[in-house]
């Protein structure tokens, strides 16, 4: 057993950053702290050649954490509102976002929660979600994995495309469609289980199969029988995350930023 | 001589009740709020609102009750991630909405700048933005022996287009400085009339064409009017010119807990000459010296 102690953020960061191993060359976007430091992450080791962004319009040489800069960064291109959509229908760009709600078929909702008309909660719109999902690789991150996130029927609102073949329009997955990771802060899923059924693949230490199913409204696949425990981050990713992240932003995402081995708690 | 300059209330005149009214910029991006808060006081209603990338134009309309139906593809303060006065209008049930992708408005902008009816896109496919009762989204199969069926987005066709940018000479050759021209450009492409606010109207020499050429983004035929309005965008910003109000954007967002608070603001912001308004906020030093926002 390994003596590096390290936070569930961190732990988080690490699982978010294997969403861009071998990808390419391509747009990596990700939407809040853990997921942005894991694409800085993913870049600074084993994803050199992913470009990332300033949150603003730029591309930038180095990875750009949250919050206060102490320099500007270089910037190496321009992501302008014109271009990333020009980028993200090439297919060139994998995103991991944060939805609201999720369903069986890894539909994703951010728009609106019960009836469109009248919302009992409206939120954001569905943002540049339909077009993400049928373009390019997405992947999620949820930090409170339960059943209000992963919900029993279809999310209230469909603003990603999902593997729901009552939705195909030609009688197959839309073209592009091409679901990846779901990272939360009780495992790591993908969409490998049988006709894409989501399945889980790591638990977080401490963490069993049955508590993750607990909170899920559906039922999920298992890689193996024998779940492998989710990689806990090296003491070279741990000072590289703190490079990336000097404001320490990834320490407000969780309450009370518990340890990544709820084992030794 | 060509002279398009008018004032803000000038450009409100043109506009009637029932029109559609599409607004450029992007959340807290170069929105027209001197107009948009001109709209507010205005007796303007039923309108049908084009802000697919919106932000307080939308909540500000809406908390004025001047919105029959929203386009739009999100509302949203970017630092504060959810726009109340939307949220409270839209939970109340106050407008119809057609809820687009991001990509699906600018497509539809698209069609309507290259006067076609539509153009074929993925984009809505295996969603509810196709599913919505809003509209009902008609799919085109391709010619070309491959026989994908896609989407067909309308063009979005806006009465009246809304810009906020830098410079304008008197004859509407515009300059938006700004390093990400967003969509404005295909909105005034888009609409049968277009209108703009400016921080400042200049000689033609002092647009300095020749080295501001990337900045100039339509033809002066575009526009049909424009008007002089310094820190007509605030509190959304006018980068290069000035950031957005973070301050000033959450006291519009406080105003969103009740009808008094509302009504607060509104008298102290919005019903109220533009000048009065710039004092309330500092005036135009205070306004210049608000910090880069970080993303």
């Amino acid at each position: 057993m390994t003596d590096i102690s390290y936070s569930l953020a961190e732990l988080v960061i690490v699982a978010c950053a294997e969403a861009w191993r071998d990808n390419g060359e391509v747009m990596a976007t990700g939407i809040g702290p853990l997921p942005r430091i894991g694409a800085g992450l993913a870049k600074l080791t084993f994803a050199p050649a992913i470009q990332t962004t300033d949150g603003e319009c730029w591309y930038t040489t180095e990875p750009v954490g949250p919050g206060k800069r102490t320099a500007e960064p270089e910037f190496e291109g321009i992501a302008n509102y014109d271009r990333v959509f020009s980028a993200l229908w090439s297919g060139k760009r994998h995103a991991l976002v944060g939805p609201v709600q999720i369903d069986r078929y890894g539909q994703a909702n951010i728009s609106s929660i019960g009836d469109h008309k009248k919302p009992k909660i409206a939120m954001l719109g569905a943002r540049g979600f339909p077009g993400n999902s049928i373009s390019h690789p997405n992947s999620f991150f949820f930090p409170n994995h339960n059943k209000r996130a992963f919900i029993e029927g279809e999310v209230d609102f469909v603003c990603m495309a999902g593997y729901n073949p009552a939705r195909y329009l030609n009688g197959q997955p839309p073209k592009g469609l091409d679901l990846r990771i779901i990272v939360t802060n009780l495992c790591v899923m993908d969409f490998g289980g049988p006709d894409h059924q989501i399945r889980v693949v790591s638990l977080h230490p401490g963490v069993t199969f049955d508590e993750v199913q607990d909170n899920t409204g559906f039922p999920l696949a298992k890689i193996a029988d024998d779940i492998p425990t989710t990689p806990a981050p090296t003491a070279e990713q741990l000072e590289i995350i703190a490079k990336l992240d000097p404001n320490n932003v990834r320490a407000t995402v969780f309450k009370d930023n518990p340890a990544g081995d709820r084992k030794a708690a | 001589m060509l002279d398009k300059r008018m004032t803000i209330d000038d450009i409100v005149d043109q506009l009637s009740d029932g029109m559609t009214i599409g607004v450029g910029g992007w959340a807290t991006r170069r929105k027209p709020m001197a107009l948009i808060r001109a709209i507010a006081r205005s007796g303007l209603k039923d309108l049908t609102l084009m802000a697919g990338y919106g932000g307080m134009d939308i909540g500000m309309l809406a908390a004025t009750g001047k919105i029959r139906k929203l386009v739009f593809a999100f509302a949203s303060l970017d630092h504060f991630p959810l726009e109340p006065h939307f949220r409270n209008a839209r939970q109340a049930g106050a407008f119809e909405v057609l809820e687009l992708d991001e990509g699906l408005y600018h497509w539809g902008l698209r069609a309507g700048a290259m006067k076609l009816p539509f153009l074929p896109t993925r984009v809505g496919i295996g969603t509810d933005i196709i599913t919505q009762s809003g509209f009902d989204f008609k799919f085109v199969t391709s010619p070309y022996g491959d026989g994908e069926q896609l989407v067909a987005m309308p063009a979005l066709v806006p009465d009246v287009a809304l810009i906020h940018a830098h410079r304008s000479d008197e004859k509407g050759n515009l300059l938006t400085q700004s390093k990400d021209a967003l969509f404005d450009e295909l909105l005034v492409r888009a609409a049968t009339r277009s209108f703009a606010t400016v921080e400042k109207i200049v000689p033609t020499a002092e647009l300095d064409m020749k080295h501001n050429s990337r900045y100039n983004l339509v033809e002066r035929a575009m526009i049909t009017g424009v008007a002089e309005a310094p820190l007509g965008a605030h509190p959304s910003s006018a980068d290069p010119d000035y950031q957005l109000d973070l301050k000033h954007i959450k006291t519009y967002v406080d105003s969103a807990a009740s009808p008094e608070a509302w009504a607060e603001y509104k008298a102290k912001y919005v019903d109220v000459p533009e000048a009065e308004y710039q004092a309330a906020i500092g005036g135009a030093e205070a306004v210049a010296a608000l910090p880069v926002p970080i993303y």
